[in-house]
């Protein structure tokens, strides 16, 4: 015989208050996630259906929106421009968001600590506008002359602001993870006359991989995501990047610099939300890679 | 009869709390010490300052001497080698978050050690001594965080032994295995101490009676009192709060 616990007299009525209101928090975040995307789909469905060349759309460097008698939606340029400028910033902000937190976890005494955990909370509060405006001035001065090229604002112009912008949110999380990993592990190691070194690439490395992994893939999602630096820049301009020294335009920012210039409901509006989708399916794709290594990491 | 370790006036702070007031004993080689006394004695820290750990604690000062071999560990430039030569095993078993093989292996390789073939040889030994293989012989790529506490245990044993120590510190290894276990690991010992020189810090007095050649009586961070075990679990130890400890009196 099977005893069912009677939830009506055991539990106190604020229990059960609390738990309705918890729940509710947690399904009203699954319902946000699927109203965004259910309106940025119904934007740009009839024309993603019909009339949308999807492989021209994907495949087509030609970006035309505007002309006259002969518009052409071909988003390549946007998508290598978005995931090269990405991977530029993660290339410089990778070893140098975990070098970071590795220092201020494990080499910092605990007053430095302190100073540099502000400064870097400091740096993830910046607005992007602003990162953007250094990028326009600072930035591009500097290059045209380390490079001695023709203009400065470049994916490697965008892709500096964005590795300065996702450096703090890749050092705040991986030294959350490091400084997770209990002390006692520390000190088993260290008492096996392991030197500082090897205690940090042998067993906390190890130990935080899943938290480390979290912050770099957070940091790469902060600079998909990214808009106004990378609009402000990387020069803005449809191209086929071949070096850092290209000038590039994202998809993001093509979103941000059109959207506002059409007509609701037509042709290129629904476009424009149609790279939203594209937006969101790479995001996606991310997501679900990154969910994939770490069950992978767990079991492994 | 040589001694192996020489503590002289070792005193110990955490900042403004003092933990040690002035410790002198001496550990004789091949020996098996036992250290008995309540929490907060200073039983653990005097271990850590044996293999010099306790100085990477924040605010920690400490004075005195320990000679190891009749050299000041403080003098000796290689703490990494030092550390090396006194096996430590904790009192909460601390599987590192590797495999079972990697967690025995991790100190030869730490040495430099690369040769697979030798490494399986330490492990292998090592897992037989702690009175581990027959459990984990054939999964030795699973994590050793995921074994019970009673083997976690025993894996830092092994781990403790894998540098081959000159001395053993057994921090309360007993506390997280069970009787039966820990009987396999007292006889362990009693055949370790032809090779090593074993500290042994318990809890349980009895374990003491049953392994220390010699014991030595902590309380609030003085020694109290060291002689061999059968004088201190007699009737008549030297010092009165000995044998009211003991004999369950206080504590």
């Amino acid at each position: 015989m099977r005893i069912q616990p009677n939830k009506a007299t055991n539990r106190p009525f604020s229990e059960t208050v609390i738990e309705l209101f918890i729940r509710l928090c947690g399904i009203s975040s699954i319902l946000f996630v699927f109203g965004i995307f259910f309106f940025v789909f119904k934007e740009g469905a009839s024309f993603l259906f019909n009339g949308l060349n999807l492989s021209e759309f994907l495949s087509s460097e030609e970006w035309y929106p505007t002309s006259l008698n002969n518009k052409r939606y071909g988003t390549l340029a946007l998508i290598l421009g978005t995931f090269g400028v990405t991977s530029l910033a993660m290339l410089m902000a990778v070893p140098f968001g975990l070098g970071a937190a590795i220092f201020v976890s494990e080499f910092c005494s605990p007053k430095l600590r302190e100073t540099f955990k502000i400064v870097i909370e400091f740096l993830a509060a910046i607005p992007s506008v602003v990162w953007g405006f250094i990028g326009l001035t600072l930035m591009n001065q500097l290059i045209i002359q380390v490079f001695n090229a023709p203009i400065g604002l470049t994916m490697l112009n965008g892709s500096i602001m964005l590795a300065l912008m996702s450096v703090p949110i890749i050092v705040s999380i991986a030294e959350d993870s490091l400084k997770a990993v209990p002390d006692s592990y520390r000190e088993a190691a260290e008492a096996l006359g392991a030197t500082k070194w090897q205690v940090i690439y042998r067993v906390l490395l190890p130990a935080a991989k899943n938290g480390l992994l979290a912050a770099v893939l957070l940091g790469a999602a902060r600079s998909i995501g990214e808009t106004m630096a990378v609009l402000m820049a990387t020069g803005h301009s449809v191209n086929i990047p071949t070096s850092p020294l290209s000038w590039i335009r994202t998809l993001t920012a093509t979103i941000a610099a059109e959207l506002g210039e059409v007509a609701r409901g037509g042709e290129h509006y629904q476009v424009l939300f149609i790279i939203g989708i594209l937006l969101f399916t790479i995001t996606f794709i991310v997501n679900l890679i990154a969910d994939l290594v770490i069950k992978g990491i767990r079991q492994g | 009869m040589r001694n192996k370790i020489e503590i002289e006036d070792l005193k110990v702070h955490y900042g403004d709390i003092p933990a040690l007031n002035g410790i002198s004993l001496n550990v004789v080689e091949n020996e098996i010490l036992g250290i008995i006394g309540p929490a907060q004695s200073g039983k653990t820290t005097l271990l850590k300052v044996i293999n010099r750990t306790l100085e990477l604690t924040q605010g920690v000062t400490i004075e005195g001497s320990v000679r190891l071999d009749g050299i000041d560990v403080n003098s000796i430039g290689d703490v990494y080698g030092l550390r090396k030569r006194i096996g430590m095993v904790l009192p909460l078993p601390v599987g590192l978050p590797l495999s079972i093989y990697d967690n025995v292996a991790f100190a030869p390789r730490t040495s430099g050690l690369r040769n697979k073939a030798e490494l399986d040889v330490i492990v292998e030994r090592c897992l037989q001594q702690a009175a581990l293989w027959d459990e984990v012989k054939d999964r030795l790529d699973s994590l050793g965080t995921k074994l019970s506490g009673g083997q976690q245990q025993r894996l830092t044993i092994a781990r403790a032994l894998s540098h081959q120590p000159e001395i053993l510190c057994l921090d309360e290894f007993s506390i997280a295995v069970d009787p039966i276990t820990t009987m396999r690991i007292e006889e362990v010992l009693k055949s370790l101490k032809n090779e090593m020189t074993i500290l042994l810090v318990t809890n349980l007095v009895q374990q003491a009676k049953r392994l220390a050649n010699r014991t030595a009586f902590m309380l609030n961070g003085d020694l109290v009192e060291i002689d061999d075990t059968e004088v201190i679990f007699s009737d008549n130890p030297t010092q009165q709060s000995t044998y009211d400890y003991i004999n369950g009196n206080f504590g």
